[in-house]
């Protein structure tokens, strides 16, 4: 009986994983465009890109754990950590533990963001744009719902939400104001050719 | 300093200069004090005592330490260092040497401006002739054409890491800067000064000088004077007498811009008396900067020839901060719109609550210069501000050339 | 006895993204292009979390919190 429910616990956990980390993406895409309106300030998608995001991570560290100590799936804990060490589902497992390790290193680096500057915390964070698909990848191929008619609805209506908002994001440009200008002073006074 | 050998005979060469100023003293850290007492001031814009400057650097270097003779010129209408260039390059040579033994410096950097060929030519000539251990620790950089590449911190960002744009300040050039290593940069005019202040003693640059100021300096008339152009004069000599000396104003000057884009407007009767002096006239509240005086004749007028100016320094801005460069911008349109449609209470105010608002929120201190020099202009021209009549613009618009 | 704090900000950093005025508009505006003007002197200290809030939340890092200290004189 307890196996079920930790099986149950596995799929749940994943599901709820997937919308969290897609709440995440968006919010992050608009934080990035500068949305806000007069009633919904900037500090809010903040606030909730990061508070969703950890909370991703305790769904996800449920969706693994459970995955782990279920005895039907045989997984040790190194198959959770090691990419493609499992033999229960190999490779969408180990796709999994891509997506899981490549969030993790986002996580632990926006914690850690004032002690390594802004230019470190930023190049990891583009690893999200990694992160997502492949944790979505995973979930279809070692997914056991995944054609059920509720999981392929949810699962289509995540990428169409990351499709419209990363594609609006990068059709319109980060909105610094001052980006182009900056950009054609610098090629301006770039080092010339020395004696 | 420019005295004793014509000024269109060229270049002076190596034997020359030896054989008519005498050799350069050796000297090592012990020539900070003779600078100290001498109360010789940078040349370069801020008029800083160079005592201090040298003996900070001194104090943190290790040997490692960088000179760099800032002979970039930014200030479009200033020619002060390039005529030391083209005609005395081994005085500013000797005054650069001078400095890297005084700091133990392993390096000398030559900031030339790119376009200043002349200059690059006399000063690469004279290299030429100095001896081998001179020239091997000498390097050229050149500064592109550009306001702000003119500036300290853009010169040593130049060279660190390939573009000349200013950088926010700490840490401070003396402590890391070019490579990391303590840094002396220095306006060419004051290394000059500096070398003759070593061969002649301290003393002799004080015995120079009126009205209670010492030394000598170099500045550029320009505008409505009949022979514009570099003077070097006492330092205290008046307005009034180096106009004299640049052969009278060519008509009555309204105004007067003293220290150059970064300085102040004068009205013209309140200005014959100044004295050329930095410290006097930072009493007055006024700037030296890097010595361009300029005179505009009455028949021009200051509104117009603040709005042009202000579209260059927006137009020059490095794009690094908001402030500046939407803050210049907004300014330098306003005074525009005052200049070519007339007078109107709402630019008015919005000058006055912008320039309030741009200065200190830079990161260098170009927006800080633009501000003043426009907060100059709305004291020095209230009235035609306030009362300014259409006036057909000519000139193009957003002319990178400056006015 | 609680340490005086005063806000800084790195204007090159600085890109007017603003949630430091939304989150501390009691010391900080933002001026006609978005750009934070700061109140001076130092931080009232019932302030103090909502400052901190500040510093963490800015997208790209440009705003600290500094010993408060007297004005130094600036060298050239």
């Amino acid at each position: 009986m307890s196996d079920t429910v930790l099986w149950y616990t596995t799929r749940g956990a994943g599901a709820v994983t997937l919308i969290l980390l897609t709440a995440v993406v968006v919010l992050g895409v608009l934080s990035a465009l500068r949305a806000q309106s007069p009633r919904w300030p900037r500090f809010l998608t903040t606030g909730l890109h990061r508070n969703l995001a950890l909370l991703t991570i305790v769904f996800l560290a449920l969706h693994i754990v459970t995955a782990v100590v279920d005895p039907f799936t045989h997984l040790g804990w190194l198959a959770a950590v090691v990419p493609f060490s499992s033999y229960y589902r190999t490779f969408w497992l180990g796709l999994g533990v891509i997506s899981f390790e490549l969030l993790a290193a986002i996580v632990v680096t926006s914690l850690l963001r004032g002690f390594i500057g802004h230019g470190a915390w930023r190049a990891i964070h583009w690893l999200s744009y990694a992160s997502w698909p492949i944790g979505v990848i995973h979930g279809f191929g070692t997914g056991t719902d995944t054609w059920s008619a509720w999981m392929l609805i949810l699962s289509l209506a995540c990428i169409a939400a990351v499709a419209v908002s990363v594609g609006y994001r990068f059709m319109n440009g980060a909105r610094d104001p001052l980006a182009e200008q900056r950009t054609a002073f610098r090629a301006a006074v770039e080092r010339r050719k020395e004696t | 300093m420019l005295a004793g050998r014509d000024l269109t005979a060229g270049p002076e060469g190596l034997n020359d200069h030896v054989r008519r100023l005498g050799p350069v003293p050796a000297g090592g850290p012990e020539i900070i004090e003779v600078l100290t007492r001498s109360g010789l001031t940078g040349r370069g814009g801020a008029s800083f005592p160079l005592g201090i400057k040298w003996r900070t650097v001194a104090t943190h270097s290790r040997g490692t330490a960088v000179v760099v003779a800032n002979g970039a010129e930014g200030e479009p209408h200033s020619k002060k260092d390039r005529l030391l260039m083209t005609t005395r390059p081994h005085l500013i040579l000797d005054g650069a040497f001078l400095a890297a033994r005084a700091v133990r410096a392993k390096q000398v950097v030559l900031y030339l401006g790119e376009e200043h060929h002349a200059a690059r030519q006399s000063m690469s000539d004279a290299l030429a002739e100095r001896s081998d251990e001179e020239r091997r620790i000498v390097r050229t950089v050149s500064s592109p054409a550009r306001y702000v590449a003119g500036a300290s911190s853009a010169a040593v960002h130049l060279v660190n890491a390939g573009i000349a744009t200013p950088t926010t300040t700490p840490p401070s050039a003396h402590e890391s800067g070019v490579n990391g290593a303590p840094t002396l940069v220095q306006n060419v005019e004051t290394l000059a000064y500096a070398a003759l202040i070593a061969r002649n003693g301290d003393a002799w640059y004080r015995s120079a000088g009126r009205r209670g100021a010492t030394g000598t300096l170099l500045v550029t008339m320009s505008g409505g004077v009949a022979g514009p152009g570099v003077l070097e004069i006492e330092a205290g000599t008046t307005v009034a007498e180096a106009t004299e000396m640049a052969g009278g104003a060519t008509e009555p000057p309204g105004a007067l811009l003293v220290g150059g884009y970064f300085g102040s407007w004068v009205d013209a009767r309140q200005s014959w008396d100044l004295p050329l002096d930095a410290a006097a006239l930072r009493t007055r509240g006024l700037s030296l900067g890097c010595g361009v005086i300029g005179l505009l004749p009455q028949s021009r007028c200051g509104v117009c020839e603040t709005a042009g100016i202000m579209r260059y320094l927006a137009a020059e801005s490095s794009a690094q901060c908001g402030p500046c460069f939407f803050g210049l911008r907004a300014l330098a349109d306003a005074c525009s719109r005052i200049a070519e449609r007339g007078s109107n209470p709402v630019d008015m105010q919005r000058l006055q609550r912008w320039a309030n608002e741009v200065k200190g929120r830079g990161s260098c201190h170009h927006p800080d210069g633009a501000v003043m020099f426009l907060q100059s202009a709305l004291k020095t021209f209230a009235g035609d501000f306030a009362q300014h009549p259409a006036h057909w613009r000519s000139q193009a618009p957003e002319a990178r050339r400056p006015p | 006895m609680k340490r005086e704090m005063q806000i800084s900000i790195d204007r090159i950093r600085c890109d007017g993204h603003g949630l430091c005025a939304e989150i501390l508009p009691e010391l900080i505006r933002l001026d006609d292009w978005g750009y934070p003007i700061v109140a001076p002197g130092p931080v009232p200290q019932h302030l103090m979390p909502l400052a901190e809030r500040a510093v963490a939340d800015c997208p790209v890092l440009a705003i600290v919190l500094r010993r408060a200290e007297r004005a130094k004189p600036v060298s050239a």
